[in-house]
């Protein structure tokens, strides 16, 4: 061990070398994003089955079984699989953020390090929004391959609205992982498992994952229950763009421009509003 | 107050940390947490804050480190405005907290890389400078594990380290060594001592009056949200009135020595200065030796503060005296002490001056009631 400690203070400390005020703070925003990816990278596995586990199972259950034994109509699998696609990518990045921001909020202060940062504090729910995001991104584009496998015969994807896909993919994390930065935000450490029922377990039946919207038509007060909640968006977002059409016919789904006004609203307002409470949690 | 060796470059720059009025109240509550407080501490200081629990130590830190608004005044850190200004002030600040608050996620070298990288400091430099810092303080061999398996100690340096890997001007230690210890204190003691040496400003908090009295050279001692005192610790020994001690041992023939006894107790009452005399058995305990000096051991200063005895029964050996002068200046009462023992007809064995701990004077100033 030496007998002394480094001198901090030469002259060209990192304020002196680094650009404006912006290029600092996008320095700092890409290395704590750098750090996320590095994180998840080493625990990537963990991850997947995380976030896979239970659509797996779904997709195997509903989509090959009970069509298999004359439960649940052929094609149920086909309309099934864009709700099982939002649905993973929600709460993959939902799970991104919320639990990491209740512990660190409320004793680890492990975010203490990225607040001291040189970037004025909003950026950092920012990048974990988008983080989270990239999580959810991931965690959905796998259900495909997953899917092609487990339903063999019964998937259909249609390939003609990719790029509608792929923003409608983006769109969903986005809105899982404001969610997320909200919740994170809002609930304390010792009411963890709680929240997590009373929010997950509605948003997960009310969100038409398991049935288009269309078909609620004969129930229509929970049809209308359904509309408060962001999942059914994405969810009828995801059947616009991958069930094929059926006899000529494009599968009725919610208008497309409703669904993006729906998802990109949920965005910024989720996003707004868990900013707010973050810097009050963090800035007394 | 004593003139504190950054006084020159008070004209060309603006001082390390400057605070004015300082006021915080939180929502729903009756009182402030920081009632109207002021200090400035120079560059290159170290400089204490001291207090009871609920003080509103941490709640400066706070402030000074961007996490609270201040409901009034201000607060600057080397001139940039803390409110106004936070993102001048967050590079040039680093913060060890009293609990653990490291990457649990990265490595122990990761740790210190990414927050240099998070204040923009170039790839290869980081990595010299993490290096470097880690074989200082002994974790050279350890920079690929994960902080869980860090003890207190460790995790503390793990988190100094890192403070430095941004190299500020500005260093706050909160409560540093609260969980430390022994080996562990005193390696974080000189590791500041040497920071400071190379021109770290460092503001720290304690309970620890003997870490106080060895680090800083100024301290501020607070209470209920307000400074109370704030000067370097031998001018706070100053403030218990009669606060310095003169112990006397002195010889007379085991026949006089009662009657040169009564003598010397009035010579000694009679002195200007003098508050108090005690006369004390040999054997009985020393009520200011926990923290005499600078120099006591680790544990020195954190026992209960010490009250003189009422004049306990004295059961020396056969003609010995023992005194205990409480007065003003100790230091000025050596010279008149040892000729009032020669004129009363004894010998002088022993004469030493006991300081004040700062535990007393903390005790003196907040008092006694629990927080």
């Amino acid at each position: 061990m030496a007998d002394t400690i480094s001198p901090p203070l030469p002259i060209t400390g990192a304020r002196e070398r680094t650009g404006g005020r912006a290029g600092l703070a996008l320095n700092a925003f890409f290395a704590m994003l750098r750090r996320d990816l590095v994180v998840t990278g080493r625990e990537f596995i963990p991850f997947l089955l995380q976030a896979l586990m239970q659509p797996l199972f779904f997709l195997f259950i509903f989509g090959k079984i009970l069509p298999g034994i004359g439960l649940a109509a052929p094609h149920f699998a086909t309309l099934m699989l864009p709700g099982i696609v939002a649905l993973t990518g929600m709460i993959a990045a939902m799970q991104g953020v919320t639990l990491p921001l209740v512990l660190d909020l409320g004793y680890a202060r492990e975010i203490d390090d990225r607040l001291l940062s040189p970037l004025a504090t909003w950026w950092v729910p920012l990048e974990k929004v988008l983080f989270a995001a990239i999580r959810g991104t991931i965690a959905s584009s796998v259900i495909f391959p997953l899917g092609w496998l487990i339903l063999s015969t019964g998937f259909a994807v249609r390939s003609d609205r990719i790029p509608t896909l792929i923003c409608m993919v983006i769109l969903t994390a986005l809105v899982g992982s404001t969610i997320g930065l909200l919740m994170g935000t809002v609930i304390k450490p010792e009411q963890i498992s709680l929240m997590f029922t009373l929010i997950f377990t509605p948003l997960l039946f009310t969100g038409c994952t398991y049935y288009p919207w269309g078909a609620l038509g004969n129930v229509r007060w929970f049809q209308v229950v359904t509309l408060f909640n962001p999942l059914t968006y994405a969810a009828e977002g995801l059947r616009y763009s991958m069930v094929p059409p059926f006899g000529g016919h494009d599968f009725p789904t919610l208008g497309v421009s409703w669904i993006l006004v729906a998802l990109g609203t949920s965005v910024v307002l989720m996003f707004l509003l868990g900013t707010r409470t973050f810097l009050r949690r963090v800035v007394s | 107050m004593a003139t504190p060796n950054f006084a020159q470059d008070r004209d060309s720059a603006p001082a390390a940390i400057e605070v004015r009025n300082l006021v915080k109240r939180y929502p729903k509550s009756a009182s402030n947490a920081v009632d109207g407080v002021s200090f400035e501490v120079g560059r290159g200081e170290i400089f204490g804050l001291l207090g009871p629990n609920g003080a509103g130590k941490t709640t400066i830190i706070g402030a000074l480190t961007t996490f609270i608004v201040p409901t009034a005044g201000s607060a600057s850190i080397m001139g940039f405005d803390v409110a106004h200004r936070p993102i001048d002030v967050k590079q040039r600040i680093a913060v060890v907290p009293q609990q653990s608050n490291l990457d649990r996620s990265l490595k122990v070298r990761e740790i210190l890389t990414f927050h240099a990288a998070y204040h923009g400091t170039a790839r290869r430099q980081r990595e010299m400078l993490a290096d470097k810092l880690l074989e200082e303080l002994g974790l050279g061999d350890r920079k690929n594990e994960k902080v869980n398996r860090y003890s207190g100690g460790m995790s503390q340096r793990i988190m100094i380290a890192r403070a430095l890997m941004h190299e500020p001007d500005v260093l706050f230690l909160d409560e540093p060594t609260n969980n430390l210890d022994p080996q562990s204190r005193l390696f974080l003691w000189e590791r500041i001592r040497d920071l400071n040496a190379k021109g770290l400003t460092i503001l720290l908090t304690t309970h620890d009056m003997d870490e106080a009295d060895r680090l800083c050279q100024r301290i501020a001692v607070m209470d209920h949200g307000k400074i109370l005192v704030n000067d370097t610790p031998r001018e706070l020994k100053k403030l218990i009135p009669g606060g310095t001690v003169l112990e006397v041992r002195a010889y007379a023939r085991p026949t006089e020595s009662t009657r040169a006894g009564e003598l010397l107790i009035a010579a000694l009452r009679d002195m200007p200065g003098v508050t108090k005399v005690d006369e004390v058995a040999d054997d009985a305990p020393e009520p200011t030796q926990a923290g005499a000096g600078q120099f006591g051991g680790p544990g020195a200063g954190r026992s209960p503060a010490p009250v003189p005895p009422q004049s306990s029964a004295p059961a020396n050996e056969p003609g010995i005296l023992s005194y205990r002068v409480y007065a003003d200046s100790a230091n000025a009462l050596i010279g008149p002490v040892a000729q009032a023992v020669v004129s009363c007809g004894a010998e002088v064995r022993d004469l030493s001056v006991k300081q004040p701990t700062l535990e007393e004077v903390f005790i003196f100033l907040t008092g006694r009631h629990l927080r």
